[in-house]
């Protein structure tokens, strides 16, 4: 399509969105809760290294354990999804597969993290 | 996707030679990006040999000598010689900069010389920065008050007028916008590290009571929040400014007033 737009149309195209703070900061705190997280769970999984299934839910019944879990689950999904948005924003080309790309990055964040979490509850809760 | 190899139409081929005239001792070789728009072929890379003993210090007088007395078809553009008009804004061995503040001693081997990356080319080291002007245009650089002019100036205290301090400099030369991956990837939505810095300079103008309607118009993915600080801005900028802070003040900024 011919354009005869002024360059400052282009410029300003559809204006601001008002938006992105929000992720900007969720990125910036989920990244500084997965520091202690990260640590934990290290620090923890060598602590169950090598032990047989019975110790191993026992461990993880432990409400500490099982919530920090859920949590580090949790931080480390939302902080991946939110990461690979913005490298999907900033590479990929044109929009229509940059969306579809968004799009199935979510549902797989979300259905793993649910499904990772949902484990981690069944194998806390009976063991 | 990003395409990271040139079109087939902009790779660059060898070009001409242009040999140092006989009996020049200090030979230093100039190798050059041409591109003509009207010879509808691929840019290509001329060498030009310059006597150094006859110019002065820096690219730019090596240029200037070339285009005076070796190829009068050479394009650049140049004002002020020293380092305030920002016109002579171009890639040197590699990072961009201006050819008039950059010294020639400071490049070992040959000084290679392109137009600023990722722009389109006019003509030989001659881009087209009309996009650039536009997004400088969109930020409404000029005071906005609702104030009634007072009878003399609106005043500002030594400290207010710090915070002006490593932003007013700025000759929009674009080396920064232009060096910056995230600018290459995404210039037509975001601002890149040139024209937020001037966005910063009036957001921070303690004069300026447009604050809340200029922060509204930068907070948006795109416009202020491709930037990555990827920290090349600064590392490129030839007046010294350190653009990727003025950008994560102006993040600040936008964070303090929603959380």
């Amino acid at each position: 399509m011919a354009k005869m737009q002024s360059s400052l149309r282009s410029a300003i195209a559809l204006g601001s969105a008002k938006d992105g703070v929000h992720h900007w900061w969720m990125e910036r705190i989920s990244a500084i809760a997965l520091i202690p997280l990260t640590l934990w769970f290290v620090i923890g999984v060598i602590g169950v290294a090598g032990a047989d299934y019975a110790t191993f839910s026992a461990w993880l019944a432990k409400p500490w354990n099982a919530g920090l879990l859920i949590c580090f689950i949790g931080a480390a999904f939302l902080h991946g999804k939110m990461g690979m948005e913005v490298i999907i924003e900033d590479y990929v080309e044109p929009r229509s597969v940059q969306m579809m790309v968004k799009v199935f990055v979510n549902l797989m964040a979300f259905s793993l993290g649910i499904i990772s979490v949902v484990s981690v509850l069944i194998v806390a809760v009976r063991g | 996707m990003v395409s990271f190899a040139l079109p087939r139409n902009s790779r660059v081929k060898p070009g001409k030679s242009h040999k140092a005239p006989a009996g020049a001792k200090n030979v230093k070789e100039f190798h050059i990006y041409r591109y003509d728009p009207d010879k509808k072929s691929n840019p290509t890379l001329d060498i030009f040999e310059v006597d150094l003993d006859e110019i002065g210090p820096m690219v730019l007088d090596a240029l200037i000598k070339i285009k005076d007395e070796m190829d009068p078809t050479l394009t650049f553009r140049r004002s002020c010689r020293e380092g305030i008009c920002g016109s002579c804004a171009m890639c040197i061995d590699g990072l961009n900069t201006l050819s008039c503040l950059k010294p020639i001693a400071d490049i070992k081997g040959p000084v290679k010389i392109y137009p600023l990356p990722h722009l389109e080319v006019v003509k030989d080291l001659v881009c087209d920065l009309t996009h650039l002007y536009a997004q400088y245009n969109s930020i409404q650089p000029w005071m906005k008050t609702t104030t009634p002019m007072p009878k003399k100036e609106r005043l500002q205290s030594p400290e207010e007028r710090e915070k002006l301090d490593g932003l007013w400099e700025c000759i929009l030369c674009f080396c920064c916008a232009t060096s910056c991956p995230s600018y290459w990837w995404n210039s037509h939505r975001y601002l890149g590290p040139a024209i937020l810095l001037q966005a910063a300079r009036w957001v921070q103008d303690s004069r300026d009571e447009a604050l809340g309607e200029r922060i509204d118009d930068l907070e948006d993915p795109f416009k202020l929040y491709r930037c990555h600080t990827i920290l090349n801005c600064t590392k490129a900028c030839p007046k010294g400014l350190n653009p990727a802070k003025a950008i994560a003040d102006l993040k600040i900024l936008v964070m303090e007033r929603s959380i």
